[in-house]
């Protein structure tokens, strides 16, 4: 057995966005609230809902494709998919077998991960640590979410939060070392804080709870993250938090006392909450737009239902 | 605790949650009066006041939980609420 350590990094991003755009107006209405009510509490202006005929996997496909095209790593050449999701229409099958069939992923294993929003930070690690270890050659990895479906439309709390949407990441061999090695943590004493359950199936949330947790733990941990990459939390170039609440993000920035030059994403404002898919799609629109560029250092930190959160820093592909 | 005490204890009280609410909401210190409601007349929404609650039990090394937040709101209920976390 080799012993021998590959470096890893990020090779290609993905996205897709539902073209169905949602704006807050006929969600505020149904809830007795109103634009300027959620904008204050959320950041959220509008969000992408998928369509009927736009699955948990045909996102995942859709996104998956575009990060091996930006690659240019073959189908055949994924040695492993791993999607992070938890809103596939039921327990199983997962959506990762699929996924890998349809872009053509033909020698490739597939497994889905389930760490809801923190899904595709503990995903990503997973993925690098089988690069590093020679398991695998190139991973693909994809957090896709269609949770509006699960989402009741008159509950004042969650209605104007959650959108749909996917992103990926192909994760191979690389000369320079891109991707940190993670740093989590949990508090399973809240597990009961955001759940989805029942037939159909309800989405239901603790916020207060939740943003007590996020604002209090998670600057620690985004700190612990940089130390693992040995940066300075100045020194990065960009932030990609989870995107789940525009006041959330704000207040660990302020946490971590973040410069003006180190770049926050902020894509919550443009697609809600999109759960496990909201960090790689935010890293999409940073790159696509070329606020981040190649070789520059991104703290990513994925955290939500759980409660579970992860983090690491990687360098732009 | 003597009247006085306990009269001297929530001023002071009243004045660091003062303080509280200007570095986290940027209240102004004259509005902060034990009948002050924290959303009707201070305009803290339901996540600013997780983050004063927060700066609360820092500085004053106690807990309220979330049930506690459930029936605090105005300035009196919290200083009652610290007093009594304090005692």
């Amino acid at each position: 057995m080799s012993s021998t350590l590959r470096n890893v990094g990020l090779l290609g991003l993905g996205s897709h966005r539902p073209a169905n755009r949602v704006d807050n107006h006929g969600i505020a209405e149904r809830t007795a609230s109103s634009d300027e009510w959620i904008r204050e509490r959320s950041g959220i202006v509008t969000r992408g809902v998928a369509g009927e005929d736009e699955s948990t996997v045909d996102m995942a496909v859709s996104a998956g494709g575009k990060a091996l095209a930006a690659a240019g790593v073959p189908a055949e050449a994924v040695s492993l998919v791993l999607m992070a999701t938890c809103s596939m229409p039921g327990p199983l099958p997962g959506g990762s077998p699929e996924v890998a069939h349809r872009l053509g992923a033909r020698h490739a294993g597939a497994s889905d991960i389930g760490a809801g929003c923190a899904g595709f930070t503990y995903a990503l690690s997973m993925a690098a640590d089988a690069v590093r270890c020679s398991s695998a050659d190139y991973v693909l990895v994809i957090g896709s979410e269609k949770l509006t479906p699960m989402v009741d439309p008159d509950d004042r709390a969650t209605a104007f939060l959650f959108g749909d949407g996917a992103g990926a990441a192909v994760v191979g061999p690389t000369a320079a070392d891109g991707i940190s090695r993670v740093v989590w943590a949990h508090d399973g004493e809240q597990h009961d804080m955001l759940t989805i359950h029942g037939s159909p199936s309800r989405l239901a949330m603790n916020g207060r709870a939740i943003y007590r947790w996020a604002t209090t733990s998670l600057p620690d941990l985004a700190r612990r993250a940089c130390e693992q990459a040995g940066i300075e939390p100045h020194d990065l170039v960009a932030f990609v938090p989870h995107q789940a609440n525009l006041r959330i993000t704000e207040s660990v920035v302020k946490s971590l006392g973040l410069p003006a030059s180190v770049v926050v994403a902020r894509d919550v404002v443009d697609s809600g909450n999109t759960s496990a898919a909201s960090v790689p799609i935010a890293l999409t629109r940073l790159h696509e737009e070329g606020t981040i560029r190649q070789g520059d250092p991104v703290l990513l930190l994925g955290f939500g239902a759980g409660l579970t959160a992860a983090g690491q820093v990687v360098r732009c592909p | 605790m003597t009247a006085s005490a306990d009269t001297a204890s929530r001023t002071e009280l009243i004045t660091g949650l003062a303080e509280v609410l200007h570095e986290v909401a940027g209240t102004p210190a004259d509005k902060v009066v034990p009948e002050a409601g924290f959303e009707a007349d201070l305009d803290i929404d339901s996540l600013t006041m997780v983050e004063v609650v927060v700066a609360c039990e820092e500085r004053w090394d106690v807990r309220i939980p979330d049930e506690a937040l459930e029936g605090m709101r105005t300035v009196g209920d919290a200083v009652d609420y610290i007093a009594g976390a304090r005692a």
